[in-house]
C-alpha cells in the first residue's frame, strides 16, 4: 500500500479507477445476464416459443447494457491510455473474436424477428453462438489479464478455466434473470438452469481463487497478511454463503404467487459484486497486474478534470433514466396481453 | 515491404473497412430518427392513424439499422487500442475526453430510450413515448457532434500544446470548435438528412410499385421527397462553405481535389480528367476556364496553390479527385431528382418510371457520403493528426498475420451482414404491402413486452394488436 501513500495528493487516478471499476462491474452484471440468456437459449424445434420469450425479456435492455462495455473501454482509454494500448495489443486476437461475437448477437437479435421465417432458426443459432463466443473470450481475456499476458501452457490452462468460469457465471445470472422474468414452464426450467449454473460457477470461482494467489505472490501476501486477513476473508465467506443460500432457495422455487422469484437474481448480483471486489483488492493499485500502476498509466490532469466534470453531472442522470427504463419494463415477459 | 509496412497497410485497410461499413448505418439513423419523431409527433397532434402506420413501418427499419450501427461502432472503439496505440499515446489527452463525452452524453441516452421507443409503446403514455423518440434523436445527433469534433480536430487541430512529445489541451472550447468543425458537422448532418430522405422515398416507392394501395407509403414518399428538395440546395451551399474552409486550412487537400499540380492563377474547374501521379499532370482534362479560382477565391484570376508547393506532404491525388466528383455528381443528381419528384407530387399518382428511378436512388446517399468521407480522410494523409502525428507512426507492432486474420474475419462478417440487411429490407417492404400496419389507439401502462414475433399471433386474434416486433 506504499504506492497509495506516496500518491496521496494525486487522487484523480483513484477516482477514475473507481469509475472504471463501476463500469466494468455494471457491465458484468447487466450484459452478463443478457449474454447468459443467449447462452441458455434452448435450440429444439419445440422450444421456439420459449426462445421468443427469453429474447423478449432482454429486448429493451441489451443495447444499454453493452454501452457499459464501451464506457469501461472509453474510461480506460481516457484515464489510462498506456494501459489501454498495452492491454488491447496483448489481447489482439481475443478482442477481435469477442467483437465478432458481439456483432453476431447484436444483429441476430433484430434479424430473427424480421427475416423470413425459414431463416429465424439460423439467426437464433447466431445469437446463441455469438453470446457464447463473447463470453468465452471475455473469460479468456480475464485469465490473460490476471496472468500478466503470459503465454505458457499452464497459464493457457488457467485461461481455459477462467473462460469456462465466466461462462458459468453469466449463465448463472442469466438463468436467475429468467426466474425473475419468466412464468410457468420456462420459469421452472430457469430454476433448474440457475441451480446447475450456480454449482458450476462455485467450482469456477473456487478454482480461480485457489490458483490466483498461488501464481501471483503479491496477491497471496495481500490476502493472507494479519490482521487484514480477518477482515477481507469476509468476502469469500459471504460469497460462499450466497451460493449455498441460493441453492437452498432454488430447491423451493417456484413458489405460489411467484413469491421470492426475484431473490436469486439479487443474490447473484451480490456474488458478482463480492467476486469483483476480491479481484479489485488483489490488484489495486495496479492497472496491469505487476506491470503498471494507475499513477504511471494516468493521462494528463487537465484531461481527467475535463471529463470528470462532465461525468459527475451525467452519470447520475444515466443511472436515473436507466432506473426509469427498468421500471417501465418491470414484470413478467412471457404472456402477451392483447389490448 | 518490411513488416511494419505490412501491418500498417493491413491496419489501414481494416480501419477503412470498419469505418466505411459503420458510417453507412449512422448516416441513415441520425436523420431517420428525427423523421420518426416527426411521424409520431404528427400522430399525437392530428390523431391521423396514417402517421402511426408510417411510424410503425419505419421504426422497424430504424431498429435494424441502428443495431447494425451499434455493433459496427463497438468494433471501432476497440480499434484505437488494438491497431493504433501510437494515436492514443500521442493525442489521447484530446481524443479520450471527446470520445468519453460521446459515450456519456450520447450512447447511454440513445440506447436506453431506444428500449422504451421500440418496446414501450404500450407501457408508457403516448407523450412519454414521443419524448423517448426525441431523446433517441437528440442522442444520435449528440453522438455525431462529439465524433465530428474529434475528427475535425484531427484535420485542423487547435487549442493544444505539446509537452514532452505528448499533446495537452489548453482550451477545450478551441479544441471542440476547431476551425473545420462547424462546417463538417453541418455537412454531415445534412448528408444524413439527404441519405435518410432518399432511403425513405426509395423504399416507399418500392412498396407502391409492388402494389401497396395504402396511404402510409405515399405519405412517407412525400415526406422524403420534400425533405430532400429542401436539404439538397442547403447542402450545396454548406458544402461550398466547407470547401472554402478547407482551402484556407488544408490547401493541399483542395489542390488534390481539383487536380492542380502547379500553382496557378485562374485555375479551371475540371469536370473530367485522369490525374497521373507519375508525370504530375492531368490527361483528357475537360474544364470550365477560371471557374475553380472563382469558386475558391471569388476572383476569376485568384491563385490556387498547386501540389508542387506541398512536395512529399500531400495526399494521393486520384482518390480525392474522383471521390470529390462522385460526391458532387451524386449530390446534383439528388437535387434534380428531389425537385422533379416534388413537381410530380401534384399529380394524383406518380409515374411508374419515376418510382423505379427512386428505387434505384434508395442508397444514393451512401455513395455520396462514402465518397465525401474518402475525400476528407484520404485528404488528411500522410498525417493522422495534421502536423502532429503521421499515420505510419501510430500503428501497432502486432504481427501482420494477426491483423490479416482479424481483417479477413471482419470482411466476411460485413459481406454477410450487408447481404442480410438489404435482403431483409426488401422482405419487410414486400411484407408490408400485404400486412396492415396497425396503430395503437390506447397505450396501456400494464402491457407486456411487445417484441414477440408474429408467429405467436393466433390467426383469429384481432389484427393490429401484436405488432411492434421491432
Amino acid at each position: 500500500m506504499n504506492e497509495v501513500l506516496n500518491h496521496s495528493g494525486d487522487w484523480l487516478p483513484v477516482v477514475f479507477i473507481a469509475l472504471m471499476g463501476l463500469a466494468v462491474l455494471a457491465y458484468a452484471i447487466l450484459d452478463g445476464y443478457d449474454l447468459g440468456v443467449g447462452i441458455l437459449l434452448p435450440m429444439g424445434a419445440e422450444d421456439e416459443l420459449q426462445r421468443d420469450t427469453m429474447i423478449a425479456s432482454i429486448g429493451p435492455f441489451w443495447d444499454a447494457n453493452e454501452t457499459w462495455l464501451v464506457l469501461a473501454i472509453g474510461l480506460l482509454l481516457i484515464a489510462f491510455p498506456s494501459a489501454h494500448s498495452l492491454i488491447l495489443m496483448n489481447l489482439y486476437i481475443p478482442v477481435a473474436v469477442m467483437l465478432i461475437g458481439l456483432i453476431m448477437r447484436g444483429v441476430a437479435f433484430d434479424f430473427r424477428a424480421k427475416a423470413a421465417v425459414d431463416h429465424k432458426l439460423a439467426w437464433d443459432r447466431t445469437f446463441k453462438i455469438g453470446s457464447l463466443l463473447t463470453t468465452l473470450t471475455q473469460g479468456y481475456m480475464l485469465g490473460q489479464y490476471v496472468m500478466g499476458f503470459d503465454q505458457s501452457l499452464s497459464s493457457q490452462l488457467f485461461c481455459a478455466v477462467s473462460a469456462l468460469g465466466v461462462t458459468a457465471a453469466y449463465s448463472y445470472i442469466g438463468a436467475a434473470w429468467l426466474v425473475l422474468k419468466a412464468e410457468d414452464q420456462l420459469q421452472t426450467r430457469a430454476v433448474r438452469w440457475t441451480q446447475l449454473a450456480g454449482r458450476a460457477s462455485l467450482v469456477g470461482v473456487v478454482a480461480v481463487c485457489a490458483i490466483n494467489p498461488l501464481v501471483n505472490p503479491g496477491v497471496f501476501d495481500r490476502w493472507f497478511t494479519f490482521p487484514l486477513v480477518m477482515f477481507v476473508l469476509l468476502i469469500p465467506v459471504l460469497c460462499f454463503l450466497g451460493f449455498v443460500g441460493n441453492d437452498i432457495l432454488l430447491r423451493r422455487l417456484p413458489k405460489a404467487h411467484d413469491r421470492h422469484s426475484s431473490v436469486p437474481f439479487f443474490i447473484v448480483v451480490g456474488i458478482f459484486v463480492l467476486c469483483f471486489s476480491g479481484l479489485g483488492f488483489s490488484f489495486f493499485p495496479d492497472i496491469v497486474p505487476g506491470k503498471l500502476n494507475i499513477w504511471e498509466a494516468a493521462s494528463a490532469r487537465e484531461s481527467l478534470q475535463f471529463i470528470l466534470a462532465g461525468a459527475v453531472v451525467v452519470i447520475p442522470v444515466i443511472l436515473m433514466y436507466t432506473a426509469f427504463s427498468y421500471r417501465v419494463f418491470h414484470g413478467k415477459a412471457t404472456e402477451l396481453h392483447y389490448h | 515491404m518490411d513488416t511494419a509496412l505490412d501491418t500498417l497497410m493491413l491496419s489501414r485497410i481494416q480501419f477503412a473497412a470498419n469505418i466505411s461499413f459503420h458510417i453507412l448505418f449512422p448516416t441513415i439513423t441520425i436523420a431517420l430518427c428525427w423523421i420518426l419523431f416527426f411521424f409520431k409527433l404528427r400522430f399525437d397532434l392530428t390523431g391521423n392513424p396514417v402517421w402511426m402506420r408510417a411510424y410503425r413501418f419505419w421504426v422497424k427499419i430504424f431498429a435494424l439499422t441502428f443495431a447494425l450501427g451499434v455493433v459496427s461502432g463497438i468494433t471501432m472503439s476497440f480499434q484505437f487500442g488494438t491497431n493504433w496505440p501510437g494515436y492514443m499515446e500521442k493525442v489521447g489527452n484530446i481524443a479520450g475526453p471527446l470520445l468519453g463525452y460521446e459515450v456519456l452524453t450520447a450512447f447511454f441516452l440513445e440506447a436506453t430510450f431506444l428500449g422504451i421507443m421500440l418496446f414501450g409503446i404500450k407501457r408508457v403514455p403516448s407523450k412519454v413515448h414521443t419524448f423517448s423518440a426525441l431523446m433517441v434523436a437528440i442522442g444520435t445527433t449528440l453522438s455525431a457532434f462529439w465524433i465530428l469534433a474529434l475528427n475535425s480536430w484531427m484535420q485542423t487541430p487547435a487549442g493544444y500544446e505539446i509537452r514532452d512529445g505528448v499533446v495537452h489541451a489548453t482550451n477545450w472550447l478551441e479544441v471542440i470548435f476547431n476551425p473545420s468543425f462547424p462546417y463538417r458537422l453541418m455537412h454531415m448532418l445534412l448528408a444524413s438528412g439527404l441519405t435518410a430522405a432518399f432511403f425513405v422515398a426509395g423504399l416507399s416507392a418500392y412498396r407502391i410499385l409492388k402494389g401497396d394501395e395504402k396511404q402510409a407509403p405515399r405519405l412517407a414518399l412525400k415526406t422524403g421527397l420534400i425533405l430532400a428538395a429542401i436539404l439538397a440546395p442547403l447542402q450545396a451551399f454548406v458544402g461550398d462553405l466547407h470547401g472554402l474552409n478547407t482551402f484556407e486550412h488544408q490547401p493541399q487537400k483542395i489542390a488534390a481535389m481539383e487536380g492542380v499540380w502547379e500553382t496557378e492563377q485562374g485555375a479551371p474547374l475540371l469536370l473530367f480528367a485522369i490525374p497521373d501521379e507519375e508525370t504530375r499532370s492531368n490527361h483528357f482534362a475537360v474544364g470550365i476556364p477560371n471557374m475553380a479560382s472563382l469558386i475558391l477565391t471569388h476572383e476569376t484570376d485568384g491563385e490556387i496553390r498547386g501540389l508542387n508547393s506541398f512536395d512529399g506532404d500531400h495526399p494521393p491525388v486520384k482518390p480525392l479527385f474522383f471521390g470529390f466528383r462522385i460526391m458532387v455528381g451524386m449530390g446534383l443528381l439528388m437535387l434534380a431528382t428531389a425537385w422533379l419528384g416534388c413537381y410530380l407530387l401534384r399529380r394524383p399518382a406518380m409515374p411508374r418510371a419515376f418510382l423505379k428511378f427512386l428505387v434505384a436512388m434508395t442508397f444514393s446517399g451512401w455513395i455520396a457520403t462514402l465518397a465525401g468521407w474518402y475525400v476528407t480522410e484520404v485528404g488528411r494523409q500522410p498525417w493522422l493528426v495534421t502536423g502532429i502525428l503521421k499515420t505510419a507512426d501510430a500503428v501497432t507492432p502486432v504481427a501482420p498475420a494477426n491483423v490479416g486474420l482479424s481483417l479477413a474475419m471482419y470482411l466476411l462478417v460485413y459481406v454477410v451482414l450487408m447481404w442480410a440487411y438489404i435482403h431483409t429490407l426488401k422482405r419487410m417492404a414486400i411484407k408490408s404491402v400485404y400486412v396492415e400496419e396497425f396503430e395503437t389507439a390506447e397505450p396501456a401502462a400494464d402491457g407486456s413486452l411487445t417484441n414477440l414475433p408474429e408467429s405467436h399471433i393466433k390467426p383469429n386474434s384481432k389484427p393490429g394488436t401484436a405488432g411492434g416486433n421491432a
